[in-house]
């Protein structure tokens, strides 16, 4: 794959895992004062697990998100980091 | 980003209350050598860090340092939970339950509100580096002191024992950052200018030898 290809599928990766995340967020704060709502329940479930699949698929080419990612090697330092401003 | 993970990184469990204590171990939530100062201090210089190691440090040394405020704010708080009037004020914090109640507020031992003044960033990042192996060495100083203070309570001295250890981890892992940015700095052109943008993906590799 392309170096430009492979960046704009991982940058399109990433944007759908911050949706992902950013539903959750927004699903738990009207859970914490409407815990009994089913609906936003069940749809926190189902962010919760595609979020977890696409952060694995994430994970597995592109290097870990957060320290509890295990690698064979030690990949926390080869992706530049979000403050950085290309790939964040 | 970060997020929030339900747990203590070190247990606090604290049998007997003590407000005497509470009034001297907040200076670790929000005292000049305390964990607030800390986390802010390693999060704001970790963006001028020349390299990916001292990057990496910063980001993950600060993110530790939250888990500890929230420890020490779980000590204080349960050191104050259930205490009656008559304690607090034997405890000298009569002042403090005045402004805060028994609410966990980021001050010094002495009173002094928490300021931004005990962060430094001082656009060097050995200058930055120097500051944290200091930072570290007074954080463990004052949990020896503290330890000190609290010796008749074996449940505040354990999570203190951990975070007065974790103080001379953090101050081992700064000074091979250090070792690493002054070795950088010696062996290549740097320019210390906003447009210099240092590439960390094709340094990585970077065995030293200035080739």
């Amino acid at each position: 794959m392309h170096n430009n290809c492979m960046e704009q599928t991982r940058n399109e990766m990433l944007m759908q895992i911050r949706e992902y995340n950013f539903s959750i967020i927004e699903l738990a704060l009207y859970l914490d004062t409407h815990p009994e709502d089913k609906k936003a329940l069940c749809l926190h479930k189902e962010y919760c697990k595609s979020l977890k699949d696409l952060e694995d698929k994430y994970q597995k080419v592109y290097g870990p998100l957060t320290i509890k990612y295990p690698c064979n090697k030690w990949r926390w330092l080869e992706e530049p980091w979000p403050w950085e401003g290309d790939a964040n | 980003m970060w997020t929030y993970s339900k747990k203590l990184e070190y247990p606090v469990n604290i049998k007997c209350p003590d407000p005497r204590l509470a009034k001297v171990i907040i200076s670790q939530y929000g005292g000049p050598d305390g964990e607030l100062a800390a986390s802010l201090r390693y999060l704001s210089q970790r963006f001028g860090m020349p390299d990916q190691n001292a990057k990496a440090i910063l980001n993950d040394i600060g993110t530790e340092e939250l888990a500890h405020l929230e420890m020490v704010g779980s000590i204080v708080h349960q050191l104050t939970k259930g205490a009656s009037i008559e304690e607090i004020e034997k405890a000298g914090l009569a002042p403090y339950y005045t402004d805060h109640g028994v609410d966990v507020y980021p001050q010094s031992a002495a009173g002094v509100p928490f300021t931004a003044a005990y962060i430094a960033c001082k656009g060097d990042p050995i200058a930055n580096l120097q500051e944290d192996l200091a930072a570290e060495q007074k954080a463990r100083a004052t949990y020896e002191k503290l330890i000190d203070l609290c010796r008749d309570n074996p449940d505040v001295i354990d999570p203190l024992r951990f975070l007065r250890e974790r103080e001379v981890v953090h101050f081992q892992r700064f000074g091979e950052a250090l070792r690493g940015v002054q070795d950088k700095l010696a062996n290549r052109k740097f320019y210390m200018n906003n447009d210099c943008n240092v590439k960390p993906a094709t340094d990585n590799n970077d065995c030293g030898c200035g080739n």
